[in-house]
């Protein structure tokens, strides 16, 4: 509409800057899992945590299955050979439980926020805030309102120990420990995360967030999450990185899984801003029964290489899968990024809709899998992956399965690469724009149209994002 | 002169063929001129070369404008100048809308940091629009995009309107226009005449002309001006045709 006016929105995200992400502070770590990975690691972290013997057992069971799986080279990329996990640092804690008060959260901590910009009417608005700073959630903190509504916003550690009637139920089932390497990495070693349950027909009306970066070097984070929306409830989680730039490689490996009861929505979104050394391997995964609506926002920027496909398993009749994803692949980054669909309902639909944008020798390639088997009808799919790219040596590959059998069964696939032009650039720079403006105007076109999906701040902040990315791509 | 756009002895080719020839011409701020020519003498060349277009060399040559020399820089530095030029093909931008697109350009000419006053922009904005008989859900059209040729027309002369340059170009703006069109796109270039402007009206026919009355006509031929003359040129050459350039304006 002519009336909509961003002016406003760009004004006050001009105070989120997110460039303030390149700065460290001197750490004190109380607790230090020492330098790489066994049994003995594993141990240390489950003792720290004050686990239950069954979580340590998850733990070392999901290390041994994690040393006996082969690295996926054989349709990945071989970079990831260039991971070095006897190098990397798998738990680090300032020793802190987590506070509830923002008094209570130590001054150096506040003054890493204070760096990264959130604003001060933000922080005290934070409606059930999980900030994780390193691997321990040193903010936690829920608004009244959702207390009251019998909300339940924690990290893992407190979850699966004051909770366990909720979230044992759950934890580990909707992505098994086996899923794949990474995540039965992530398994051994997790801490920090989110672990929410939304009561039945409870709809929460902010967004839950979290914020969070890694700032040890060397040190990889092993998030993991578990959203719980119980019948009819509604939730939407939203995630958000800034990561400061470190000299050596830095892993990042979540696990993520959502459940979504009968007739329950779950919106997941996320804005990621990795740094240009980060191998970001993340499996996100959630379930949708009855009715239920499961749909991932997932927006990749940044990293060395990110592989990522949020999938839906769509278990029971109507239930909804939803994939909106963005992907922008600078020089010498690899965004593998795609979608997962698994229709085991009838009259279930699925919707993925993916953009990637390869910048100079940047690389994105999309992985979809569509599957729906004979025994269902009614069932619809729609894929739309879309790539731009902006130089003569950026390269997108695409790698749709779509697997459809059964008579009432439908899907459509639409793919489309397409370059900026010289000719657009001169247009609009003759229009007073600068090479890098005018590419990001591009750009932000090209995604304009998932962009509007997102809750104002994000897109806003997706925008500067882009901009920031594309400024240096020119010349 | 710093109140004149002055072209002097501008030679310009794209790859090894040579396009403009030595071409001179000079528009005092507040004029219209107007070049007309038949195709392939180098109408578009000069628009595109003056814009700074990077597919073209400049062998030699001035462009003053004011005072300033354009040739050799960035495009953007040329607009932000105060060249504006309106394209003959403009080109489309997918997912950005009207109004996005001329905020960008207008905050890309203000200092870095400069507020942006939203409300008087959108009130211009429709102010403009509504000259040009332009439908207000415009504003949140994609730029070109599925434009029909008459609309891409007037969304050049909004922009021009919009930005406010000290020298326009007009490449074959009435191309591609009905006679409605035409009007409307006339009357919105004959508005912002006056002092502050100047204007470079490229064209194939005469007919634009009736509407957008010349100070200056020019003829162009084989890559420079064989002829120049008051606006009833246009109709001398309308009604002898082109061939009366090339036998006689072209030997001479």
């Amino acid at each position: 509409m002519a009336e909509i006016d961003e002016s406003q929105t760009q004004r006050e995200a001009i105070e989120v800057d997110r460039s303030k992400g390149d700065f460290k502070y001197e750490e004190n770590y109380a607790f230090d899992a020492g330098v790489g990975l066994s049994p003995s690691v594993v141990d240390y972290i489950s003792k720290v945590k004050g686990e239950e013997p069954w979580i340590l057992e998850f733990r070392q069971k999901a290390l041994k299955t994690f040393e006996s799986l082969p690295m996926p080279t054989h349709w990945a990329t071989t970079d990831l050979e260039n991971i070095h996990f006897d190098k990397i640092r798998y738990y680090l804690s300032k020793g802190q439980k987590p506070v509830r008060t923002w008094e209570e959260v130590p001054d150096d901590v506040k003054a890493t926020f204070e760096r990264l910009g959130i604003p001060e009417s933000e922080r005290k608005f934070l409606a059930g805030v999980e900030a994780q700073f390193d691997s321990e959630a040193v903010y936690s903190r829920m608004k009244e309102e959702l207390e009251k509504q019998g909300v339940l916003f924690c990290g893992p550690t407190d979850g699966l120990r004051d909770h366990p009637e909720i979230f044992r139920r759950w934890f580990g089932k909707v992505i098994p420990v086996g899923d794949n390497k990474f995540a039965a990495l992530n398994s051994a070693v997790f801490s920090g995360g989110s672990f929410i349950y939304i009561p039945k027909g409870v709809k929460v009306a902010q967004p839950l967030q979290a914020y969070f970066r890694i700032n040890a070097e060397n040190f990889g984070q092993f998030e993991r999450t578990l959203i719980i929306a119980d019948e009819g409830a509604e939730v939407t989680y939203m995630e958000g990185c800034t990561a400061p730039k470190f000299e050596t490689a830095t892993l990042h490996s979540a696990v993520v899984e959502l459940v979504a009861l009968k007739g329950a929505k779950i919106q997941y979104i996320t804005v990621q801003n990795w740094s240009a050394n980060v191998f970001n391997l993340v499996t996100k995964r959630g379930v949708a029964e009855e009715g239920a609506e499961v749909r991932w926002i997932d927006c990749n920027i940044g990293s060395r290489l990110t592989m990522k496909y949020p999938g839906v398993v769509l278990r029971g009749k109507g239930a909804r899968g939803e994939v909106l994803s963005i992907a922008l692949a600078n020089d010498g980054q690899h965004q593998d990024t795609g979608a997962k669909m698994i229709h085991a309902a009838d009259d279930t639909t699925s919707n993925i809709i993916a953009k990637s944008i390869s910048v100079g020798t940047g690389r994105s390639t999309y992985r979809g899998l569509v599957h729906i088997p004979k025994t269902l009808k009614n069932c619809r799919n729609n894929t739309e992956c879309d790539a731009l790219l902006i130089n003569e040596h950026s390269r997108t590959d695409t790698y749709p399965a779509i697997s459809v059998r059964g008579q009432k069964n439908s899907v459509q696939h639409e793919a489309s690469v397409s370059k900026v032009s010289a000719e657009q650039i001169f247009y609009m720079m003759q229009r007073g724009l600068s090479e890098g403006e005018a590419m990001s105007l591009a750009v932000n076109g090209f995604v304009n149209d998932l962009v509007k999906e997102f809750p104002m701040e994000y897109s806003v902040e997706l925008k500067r994002l882009i901009e920031l990315q594309m400024e240096g791509s020119v010349g | 002169m710093s109140d004149s756009f002055v072209i002097k002895n501008l030679n310009a080719s794209i790859g090894d063929r040579e396009i403009l020839k030595d071409f001179s011409l000079t528009i005092p701020k507040g004029e219209v001129h107007a070049i007309m020519g038949p195709n392939g003498t180098g109408k578009s060349t000069l628009a595109k070369v003056l814009a700074g277009h990077p597919d073209y060399a400049v062998q030699s040559g001035e462009a003053l404008l004011d005072g300033q020399e354009l040739l050799g820089l960035e495009p953007d530095v040329i607009a932000r100048a105060g060249l504006f030029l309106a394209f003959q093909y403009p080109s489309e931008i997918p997912g950005v809308t009207i109004a996005n697109f001329i905020r960008a350009a207008i905050v890309a000419r203000q200092a870095k940091g400069a507020p942006f006053d939203a409300k008087a922009y959108y009130a211009e904005l429709y102010a403009k629009m509504d000259a040009l008989k332009m439908d207000r859900t415009f504003t949140a059209r994609f730029v070109n995009e599925g434009f029909s040729g008459g609309e891409k027309k007037r969304c050049e002369i909004l922009q021009l309107m919009m930005l406010k340059p000290k020298y326009a170009v007009l490449d074959e703006t009435d191309s591609g226009l009905d006679i409605d069109a035409l009007r409307i796109v006339s009357e919105g270039v004959n508005r912002m005449r006056g002092p502050e402007t100047g204007f470079l009206v490229i064209t194939h026919y005469q007919r634009l002309l009736e509407y957008i009355v010349p100070d200056r006509v020019h003829i162009m031929w084989d890559g420079r001006i064989v002829h120049s003359g008051g606006k009833e040129l246009a109709l001398e050459l309308e009604a002898k045709g082109y061939d009366w350039v090339k036998t006689e304006l072209a030997s001479a």
